[in-house]
């Protein structure tokens, strides 16, 4: 990548930014930093205000209330061609009148760059995407995944220090979506600009970002990175959103080092987590849960009985579905090496150690229900 | 328009295929002898002034017995004629100007009203299509006489352009309804300033329907005869007001060859606008 097209990342600080429409609350006053240079996630289900956060960032949609900086400028009153920020939608938004040199010459135009920096801009953008000799090219001529790839080069260009991109893969296929991450990974690598990026897919955000910002109903709930929400999510909300997990609700209550959650069928002690009292949920995840067939004695340390619904042999290991004691159910994870003879119908321990277990205010709100992509994700 | 299908089935008769079954070919056959009926009826009023124009009798009898090009001759040689011919067209183009870019500002403002100020200021800018014509040619005549418009060029410009704005406006939005959000989102990151965003990506784009609007503008002033019945003068008549003028006063011929040439002209512009945007289309895959 040539140096042209580099920039010092900006950083962007969000401080309580809110968005109503009349009375409905889009947004409830985020607070958020992203890093100079760094790759933040927006992650969260469709209607978690995601959306309406970053095109607030953008400065199409007007803020109701708090502070947008970029840099430590407020830009939040600017008009959008003000604020030198890139952008990538979902739908590409190419202009389908110009060709494609003239979509990625159109923000330099706009800035009055003179007409051979402007050429050699261009085409040092469009080798940046992998898209050298298309320059005549309509829009209307390429595959949705070279298109996406012009979109990039537009947004690229004219080095912004913040790039916003609004689910760029989600109109893609699978298999494009795979390679546009690499190169997404690999042009953000390069260009040290301060990438922003929405999508509602959990794999795409554990793939790319640096951190993740976890959006639930117009509030964050957790931002961090991939190994730090996966590990020790801080809401039952984060915990099922992000991975597989097994949830244990009941009550908790500290006990020696660690919380003693009790529940109808569940007593078992937890050793991470901030909650100690109350209502609490008890979240493993899938990989760290044994099983052992119930016609033993109870193991000792926690154990929770359970009967096997589901058995799923998926080559380098099983996914086993489990009814808990409440009716809920759990999922778990063996290895091809780490095998139980447990099969479908059998009654089971779910045995995991407490460090393996942390401990969350449960809040009521029931789960949402597990995200599509769940299954490959592990 | 019958063309492709005469390939097709051109095409289709060459393919040594199973043989149609007869029903099927009496059931095609009635098809088109219905759908030419009916194209017959709605284009022969219209061209029945044809032969009429070439007629050598001092009257409109129809079929014409004797040939001949005196009315057209007749139609430019008299000053009357001629001055309104020369009168619609200023008017029409003039009423075109104004109109479209009236039109397309108002369709841009549309397109950014909430629901409710949309039915509402659309109600108002269609109303010259729903109000019948007549009631709005006697209050057009009465504001005149009181500004002294009657007779005049910005008068009919004006009056032209009421009837011609909802012909604007209904291109130009279906056009705004069919353009993605998103490029205008696109233009203004990219560092445009909402006027070079207007200009560089919205008016591009939604061109075929500023250039149907403008078609359907001059084609309204052009053929316009109540209103300017009205508010005519002998100083400024239009075209069809001549005419009709002349048909209540004398039977005369060149009404037929003025008709002919308002036909000739209304049809080719439409002829030209259709070829237009076809290569438009074309060019944009």
């Amino acid at each position: 990548m040539p140096a042209d097209l580099q920039s010092g990342g900006a950083s962007i600080t969000l401080r309580g930014l809110t968005k109503h429409y009349g009375d409905a609350v889009a947004v409830a006053g985020i607070d958020l930093e992203a890093r100079p240079g760094e790759f933040l996630t927006f992650l969260g289900p469709s209607g978690s205000g995601k959306t309406t956060t970053l095109n607030m960032i953008a400065g199409f949609i007007d803020v109701t209330a708090g502070e947008l900086l970029i840099d430590g400028q407020a830009v939040h009153s600017l008009p959008p061609h003000k604020r030198d920020i890139g952008m990538v939608f979902q739908q590409y938004a190419l202009f389908p009148h110009m060709t494609v040199a003239e979509n990625v010459a159109y923000p330099l135009k706009q800035r009055k760059v003179e007409k051979g920096e402007r050429g050699r801009l261009v085409t040092a953008a469009l080798a940046a995407v992998g898209l050298d000799g298309y320059d005549a090219r309509r829009p209307s001529e390429l595959s949705g995944g070279q298109q996406q790839r012009v979109a990039l080069a537009r947004a690229i260009v004219y080095s912004p220090q913040v790039l916003l991109m609004d689910e760029p893969l989600g109109a893609l296929d699978r298999k494009l979506r795979d390679t546009l991450q690499l190169e997404i990974k690999r042009i953000h690598a390069e260009l040290g600009t301060t990438f922003v990026y929405v999508t509602h897919d959990q794999e795409e955000a554990l793939a790319l970002s640096d951190r993740i910002a976890v959006f639930n109903a117009g509030r964050i709930e957790q931002v961090g990175t991939a190994e730090e929400l996966y590990d020790a999510p801080e809401t039952v909300f984060c915990a099922q959103f992000l991975g597989e997990s097994t949830l244990l609700q009941g009550t908790a209550r500290p006990d020696g080092g660690a919380t003693l959650v009790e529940g109808p069928g569940v007593r078992v002690h937890a050793g991470r987590g901030h909650h100690s009292a109350g209502a609490a949920a008890v979240v493993v995840r899938p990989e760290r849960i044994t099983l052992v067939p119930a016609t033993d004695d109870a193991p000792a340390g926690n154990a929770v009985r359970g009967r096997v619904t589901e058995d799923v042999y998926l080559g380098n290991g099983r996914k086993l579905q489990i009814e808990l004691p409440d009716g809920s159910a759990g999922t778990v994870r063996e290895t091809a090496a780490a095998r139980s003879a447990c099969r479908s119908g059998d009654e089971v321990w779910l045995t995991f150690s407490a460090d393996d277990a942390v401990v969350l205010p449960d809040d009521g709100a029931s789960a949402p229900t597990a995200p599509v992509a769940a299954g490959a994700a592990a | 328009m019958s063309a492709p299908t005469v390939t097709d089935g051109a095409t289709r008769a060459s393919v040594p295929a199973a043989p149609r079954k007869p029903k099927r070919r009496v059931g095609r056959g009635l098809l088109w002898a219905f759908s030419a009926l009916v194209a017959f009826w709605l284009v022969a009023p219209a061209l029945v002034v044809i032969p009429l124009s070439f007629t050598d009798k001092q009257s409109l009898a129809f079929p014409p017995t004797g040939w001949s090009t005196r009315w057209y001759e007749n139609f430019f040689s008299d000053p009357t004629w001629a001055a309104s011919l020369w009168s619609s067209i200023q008017v029409g183009l003039l009423t075109t100007v104004v109109a479209t870019v009236v039109g397309t500002a108002a369709a841009l403002g549309l397109a950014r009203l909430g629901p409710r100020g949309q039915t509402l200021a659309r109600g108002a800018l269609m109303a010259p299509i729903i109000v019948p014509v007549i009631v709005v040619a006697v209050g057009t005549y009465a504001l005149f006489l009181r500004f002294r418009l009657l007779g005049t060029l910005p008068g009919f410009v004006a009056a032209h352009t009421v009837l011609a704005l909802p012909f604007v406006i209904i291109p130009v939005s279906a056009s705004l309804a069919g353009l993605d959000r998103r490029l205008q989102d696109a233009a203004a990151i990219c560092g445009a300033n909402r006027w070079a965003v207007l200009r560089q990506i919205t008016l591009p784009l939604v061109a075929p329907g500023i250039l149907s609007g403008a078609l359907f503008a001059f084609v309204t002033s052009f053929d316009e005869v109540v209103i300017s019945l009205f508010i005519q003068s002998p100083y400024l008549r239009t075209l069809p007001v001549q005419m009709y003028g002349s048909i209540t006063r004398d039977t005369d011929p060149t009404i037929a060859a003025a008709a002919t040439m308002i036909l000739v002209i209304t049809t080719s512009l439409v002829v030209v606008a259709s070829a237009v945007a076809l290569r438009r289309i074309k060019h944009a895959r």
